[in-house]
């Protein structure tokens, strides 16, 4: 008679288990709190339908939003980061990075790729917050600066899409020179000539904004993005004063002059191959 | 009255022991010449062995000494002459920079570096040395002058990073820092930078884009500075030194890992003990530097320029 008899003691599903729906099904937004199917919200290119909040996807998102039915061909996707200070905070830099590699499936904070948008040739680099903040080091320095040497070469448009908490401390020194490089790249891409589009996405901070993310010929964002040098933390606590509504949202950066325009998700690829077309 | 660090304690009191001896004497008029001798070469001994065994957090501290050269003084020690030029021509004209043409040993050079205060007043006036966007505006127009009348640039970077304040964000902080690097890559003429303090992330590096770029013996240069790395990292202000040792912040570091092309000496027992000494050396470096690039080409120093920074990083292939 064991079914009478309970075996094991207690309920023993923590409550994360219980599932009123298979998992995956539903998506909620962050923002306004509504339902909406997860492959609704995939296909609205990962915006609310409801109150269009925009998603913070990373490289396989935007790389399946803009290349050609998700054609494209990876560059230097096996580059990986060293470890030449030994650096050691709460745990081994190294420790940090394997264990972030397994939790995301990446290699670093960034992607670069070329392929054809709207069967146009494009050179794209897009980075991945959930790899240490988006936080940029020697990897997300040099393959930025590959990439640029890729449309360099092939003559083809580059764009770069940041989400980015800044550089990252673990490799102090060498991650602050990557400002510089990939500065340095672009120059020599303006002197050739050739577009660079830099698309300024949720957040995108410190030194990447100083370098990179705003040296584009067209500074572009989507609704809503944090976009700044210092955190709005840091500000706070400089001025002791709050912040107004607002401050560094994209439309904030827009109307002080250092965005071109703002465009919806779902317009991005659309819009992008029509100003490339007239530049081409 | 001189400061001392807490770990130039010993020195301290063994300065204070020779001064005492030496005001005695006088009042009685007695000779103490042997003794002060041998306490005189005994403060040095001690300040070579403190000197020689400093740990990065204390080449921190020496960096922002409140006694240490800041660029209007090197201006006023190197200089034969010094016209200062205001204004990025579009907001204002930000204090925490200064740059104009001078003369340094009958060279023509465009100077230009951040300045910090020496008292509350100055400080302020200074901004503790934290530029706003209009200060790397106005560096780039005189950078852009220099070009235009081919004068090789000198930048003396010493600041506790760009002002991250409300209308920094609003005249665009990070779009300012990032047109200086991407312009200060492409400049004609000789750029030689040099680190005479604090090197504090984007906002040194806002002006360090150069030929040669070099660190004085007590100074650091990092992506970030040690306490707010300590504050991001542990969660607290109290691993700052911790967080010099892992982030390796000094000059020698900074060579060690080619970051940066070399490291400039200091008189014995820091930079503030002896600016006319640290003026000559310092004087000495550029006039050798600005020779040896004046050998090169434009666009040779250009490639050089670029090439250096795009070896820097370690990665895996």
């Amino acid at each position: 008679m064991s079914w009478f008899v309970r075996k094991e003691k207690g309920i023993n599903t923590p409550t994360e288990m219980k599932r009123e729906a298979p998992d995956g099904l539903w998506y909620q937004c962050p923002n306004c709190k509504k339902i909406m199917h997860t492959r609704e919200h995939k296909l609205n290119a990962y915006t609310c339908a409801h109150c269009n909040y925009h998603d913070k996807v990373g490289s396989e998102a935007y790389f399946e939003l803009l290349f050609d039915n998700n054609e494209f061909t990876e560059l230097d996707a096996t580059l990986r980061s060293g470890d030449p200070l030994k650096f050691i905070d709460t745990k081994p830099y190294p420790d940090r990075i394997r264990s972030t590699m397994l939790k995301t499936g990446l290699k670093d904070a960034v992607r670069t790729a070329h392929g054809k948008m709207n069967e146009q040739d494009i050179t794209i680099a897009c980075m991945d917050f959930n790899f240490i903040g988006g936080s940029m080091g020697s990897v997300v320095g040099e393959k930025i600066a590959r990439a640029i040497d890729y449309s360099l070469l092939h003559k083809q448009p580059f764009l770069m899409i940041s989400r980015s908490g800044g550089a990252r401390m673990m490799e102090a020194g060498l991650s602050l020179m990557q400002m510089a490089k990939t500065s340095a790249k672009l120059a020599l891409l303006a002197e050739a000539k050739i577009p660079y589009i830099s698309l300024l996405t949720d957040p995108t901070t410190g030194g990447v904004t100083a370098s990179y993310a705003m040296l584009g010929d067209f500074n572009i964002s989507e609704p809503g993005a944090l976009i700044g040098f210092a955190g709005p933390r840091v500000i706070r606590e400089t001025i002791g004063k709050d912040l107004p509504k607002g401050f560094q949202s994209a439309e904030f950066v827009l109307e002080h002059g250092f965005l071109d325009f703002i465009v919806d998700r779902k317009d991005l690829k659309e819009k992008l191959s029509s100003l490339l077309k007239i530049l081409s | 009255m001189r400061t001392y660090l807490d770990f130039e304690k010993p020195i301290a009191e063994l300065e204070s022991k020779l001064a005492e001896m030496k005001k005695l004497a006088e009042e009685n008029n007695v000779d103490v010449s042997t003794a002060t001798s041998s306490l005189e070469s005994s403060i040095i001994t001690l300040r070579r062995e403190i000197f020689e065994n400093l740990t990065r957090w204390q080449r921190v501290q020496l960096s922002r000494h409140p006694d240490r050269p800041y660029t209007l003084d090197y201006i006023k020690l190197m200089c034969d002459e010094f016209i200062e030029l205001h204004g990025d021509r579009q907001i204002r004209d930000d204090p925490a920079i200064i740059g104009g043409f001078a003369n340094i040993g009958g060279q023509s050079v465009l100077l230009l570096g951040q300045q910090k205060g020496r008292n509350t007043k100055e400080r302020q006036h200074r901004n503790f040395g934290m530029p706003n966007p209009e200060g790397y505006r106005k560096a780039l127009r005189l950078m852009k002058l220099a070009e235009k009348f081919n004068k090789p640039i000198v930048t003396l970077i010493d600041t506790p990073g760009a002002f991250p304040g409300l209308e920094a964000e609003e005249r665009g902080q990070g779009e300012a820092i990032a047109r200086n690097l991407k312009e200060m890559f492409m400049l004609k003429v000789p750029v030689i930078c040099i680190v005479i303090g604090e090197g504090a992330s984007g906002g040194a590096l806002g002006i360090a884009i150069g030929d040669r770029v070099l660190m004085l013996e007590n100074t650091w240069y990092s992506v970030i500075s040690p306490e707010n790395c300590s504050t991001i990292l542990w969660r607290s202000w109290d691993y700052k030194e911790q967080a010099a040792e892992a982030m390796k912040v000094t000059a020698r570091d900074m060579k060690e890992n080619k970051l940066v092309d070399g490291v400039v000496p200091e008189p014995l027992g820091g930079a503030h003990l002896d600016h006319d000494r640290m003026a000559e050396i310092l004087k000495k470096v550029i006039l050798e530097e600005i020779a040896e690039l004046s050998k090169l080409s434009a666009e040779e120093r250009i490639d050089q320029r670029i090439e250096k920074f795009c070896s820097m990083g370690v990665v895996i292939e």
